[in-house]
């Protein structure tokens, strides 16, 4: 364990002084700090602290008034979303998000989108290889939708599903975006508690796959089982950095948040 | 399998069918909605796959219609300098086929430009884009003789083996040609949408940020589909143009690209057979009411069975059929399961 810490010295993301201004609103003032690779570290903080909005950032879905996001090195807040998940770094949505009108099958055939080559005359041609990446693509889902448990969903509409199961769709689309670094925004929100249980299995075992993960989410109790690191957010400033044991003993933090956790608890 | 012969079986019938009966009438306006089809199959790449609703769709068949006339009938341009260039006549194919070629261009500005703007504001520039094509086929008279139109525009020709390279001015000829282009353009849109290429214009169409989310670069896909859409509306308005063998500025009429619409919303969007479904039902049924309505009674009828349509069946014909057969299937799969466990029992 602490030698894969040793090894992971080298951060895969690194988020430089990072600041968002919605005309007047500061949603981040300024935002620094690291993601090691293999690690999930959660981002966590109360309502409107700035994390989404930190993940629109990274994954080039908004471009941030000043700072830096670097990917091994690369700078990201110049790149279309697009380019970003080329590179590797994927996310999920707070929000629900599929493609509804299609089979849950071809919903993470799409999000294989980046590990195929088919273009316009290699699709009009029916080329051999073309058919061939296709199977090959095929293949891959099968095992994804096995790997996140929905095989026996294959064939239906993605919008006909349960809302646990969309939710465990948004992740399984992501997967087959072959992510390094998967960020993912409040996976479990809105899930019952064994739905959740199932869940953090499933973010483990992703991260034992080799995927780094950057998690936004707000069960204390799934953030603090399974993280490597917490990022605590508030009001668009990091108010607290490290290991788990050591935020939750931290004053600030149950001030900021987790405060609320415990109140919510107890009514 | 059968589900795979029917369409080819479809074909059939319909390269038989018309030619047995050898009712000129009945050929002409299958002809011509067979031309409005393939235009509707065009505007469905656009509207049913990629969601993006092109209401200027009739530019690009006005485009083919054009350019295809002017090249094979020569024209010569005065561009300010000491001598007008002059274009002669062009065989008729390598017209058709730069019609095809200046509406893909054309496609390719307008998909571009729709990186910037989606949705409704999508919807303002394509219409603008062909009202502006109207009127400068209107107004540049020296060119496109403006009203006064485009006349004796040369039919297609053909090779054939028993008369060599005739020209196509046989309606039968004419049906048969439309047909086969109509062919190739259903494979074209069935082979792209059903590759990754076609996944990503889907994707656009479902959900735009998660698309891109997954890395697919919707802009670019959006292009490959309005350069395409594009190109076969304008393969379209070339047969039209050497059929008709007249073109004037009125092919940029907003009431054709409704037309279209109509043939796919009713037929099914997003479905490869809907808009052939519905341009066949809203194509030939005006032609069938003329013969038995009054000219106001006609468009009330027409308009009244279009509500009907999309009020029933809002996802068009097609997918009501399919649906109806998977119900079926469903119902009749249910009763032997339930047999099964009774014997089983
Ligand atoms: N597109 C936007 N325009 C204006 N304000 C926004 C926008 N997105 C987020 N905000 C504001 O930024 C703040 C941070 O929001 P967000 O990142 O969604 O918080 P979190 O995900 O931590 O709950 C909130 O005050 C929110 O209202
Ligand atoms: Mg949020």
């Amino acid at each position: 364990m602490s030698l894969a810490l040793d090894e992971s010295a080298a951060p895969i993301l690194e988020v430089r002084e990072v600041a968002v201004h919605f005309s007047g609103l500061i949603a981040i003032a300024s935002m620094s700090f690291a993601v090691p690779e293999g690690e999930i570290v959660s981002l966590i903080g109360p309502n409107g602290a700035g994390k989404t909005t930190a993940f629109n950032v990274i994954t080039g879905f908004l471009k941030p008034t000043g700072g830096k996001v670097l990917f091994r090195g690369t700078d990201l807040t110049r790149l279309s979303s697009n380019r970003i998940a080329g590179l590797g770094v994927v996310r999920t949505f707070q929000r629900t998000s599929i493609f509804a009108g299609c089979t849950v099958f071809d919903n993470v055939l799409t999000g294989m989108h980046r590990q195929g080559r088919a273009e316009t005359w290699g699709a009009l041609l029916r080329l051999a290889s073309v058919r061939a990446e296709t199977e090959r693509m095929r293949a891959a889902v099968a095992e994804i939708l096995a790997f996140v448990g929905l095989s026996h969903r294959a064939d239906e509409l993605a919008g006909n599903l349960a809302y646990g199961e969309q939710r465990l769709l948004g992740i399984a689309i992501a997967l087959a975006a072959d992510p390094k670094l998967l960020l993912l925004d409040e996976p479990a929100a809105g899930l019952n508690p064994s739905e959740t249980e199932a869940f953090m299995g499933v973010v483990q075992r992703i991260r034992d796959r080799g995927v780094t993960i950057l998690l936004v989410e707000h069960d204390m109790r799934m953030v603090m089982t399974i993280s490597d690191r917490v990022v605590v957010l508030n009001h668009g400033r990091i108010i607290a950095e490290g290991p788990p044991e050591v935020i939750r003993a931290n004053p600030d933090v149950i001030q900021a948040y987790l405060g609320q956790g415990v109140k919510h608890a107890k009514g | 399998m059968t589900t795979r012969l029917l369409p080819w079986l479809f074909v059939l019938v319909m390269a038989v069918g018309p030619l047995w009966l050898g009712d000129q009438y009945i050929l002409y306006v299958l002809t011509s909605t067979g031309i409005f089809i393939i235009g509707a199959m065009s505007l469905n790449l656009l509207l049913g796959y990629t969601g993006q609703l092109s209401l200027g769709h009739i530019a690009f068949f006005g485009i083919g219609a054009y350019t295809s006339a002017l090249l094979s009938l020569g024209f010569d341009l005065d561009l300010g300098g000491a001598e007008p260039f002059v274009l002669g006549p062009q065989p008729v194919w390598v017209a058709f086929l730069g019609g095809i070629l200046v509406a893909a261009l054309f496609g390719f500005l307008i998909g571009k430009l729709a990186f910037r703007v989606r949705g409704a504001y999508f919807v303002i520039v394509t219409i603008s884009f062909a009202q502006v094509m109207r009127m400068v086929a209107l107004n540049w008279v020296d060119l496109t003789e403006g009203p006064m139109a485009l006349n004796n525009i040369p039919p297609l020709s053909v090779w054939l083996p028993w008369d060599g390279v005739i020209p196509l001015y046989r309606k039968e000829y004419n049906y048969l040609l439309v047909l086969a282009v109509a062919v190739v353009c259903f494979l074209v849109i069935q082979r792209l949408v059903q590759s990754r290429v076609g996944r990503a214009l889907v994707a656009l169409r479902e959900n735009e940020s998660l698309a891109r989310s997954v890395g697919i670069d919707v802009t670019r896909y959006l292009v490959v589909a309005t350069v395409i859409a594009a190109g076969m509306a304008g393969a379209a308005g070339g047969l039209y143009t050497h059929y008709i063998r007249i073109v004037d500025p009125d092919v940029f009429m907003f009431i054709y690209t409704v037309t279209m619409v109509i043939m796919v919303v009713t037929g099914g969007k997003g479905t490869l057979a809907g808009p052939i479904v519905g341009g066949l039902a809203f194509g030939i049924l005006p032609e069938v009411l003329r013969e038995v309505a009054r000219p106001e009674v006609q468009w009330i009828i027409y308009g009244v069975a279009m509500i009907v349509v999309v009020f029933f069946l809002p996802q068009g014909m097609v997918p009501a059929v399919k649906n109806w057969f998977a119900g079926r299937r469903k119902r009749v799969a249910a009763t032997a399961l339930g047999l099964r466990k009774e014997t089983s029992a």
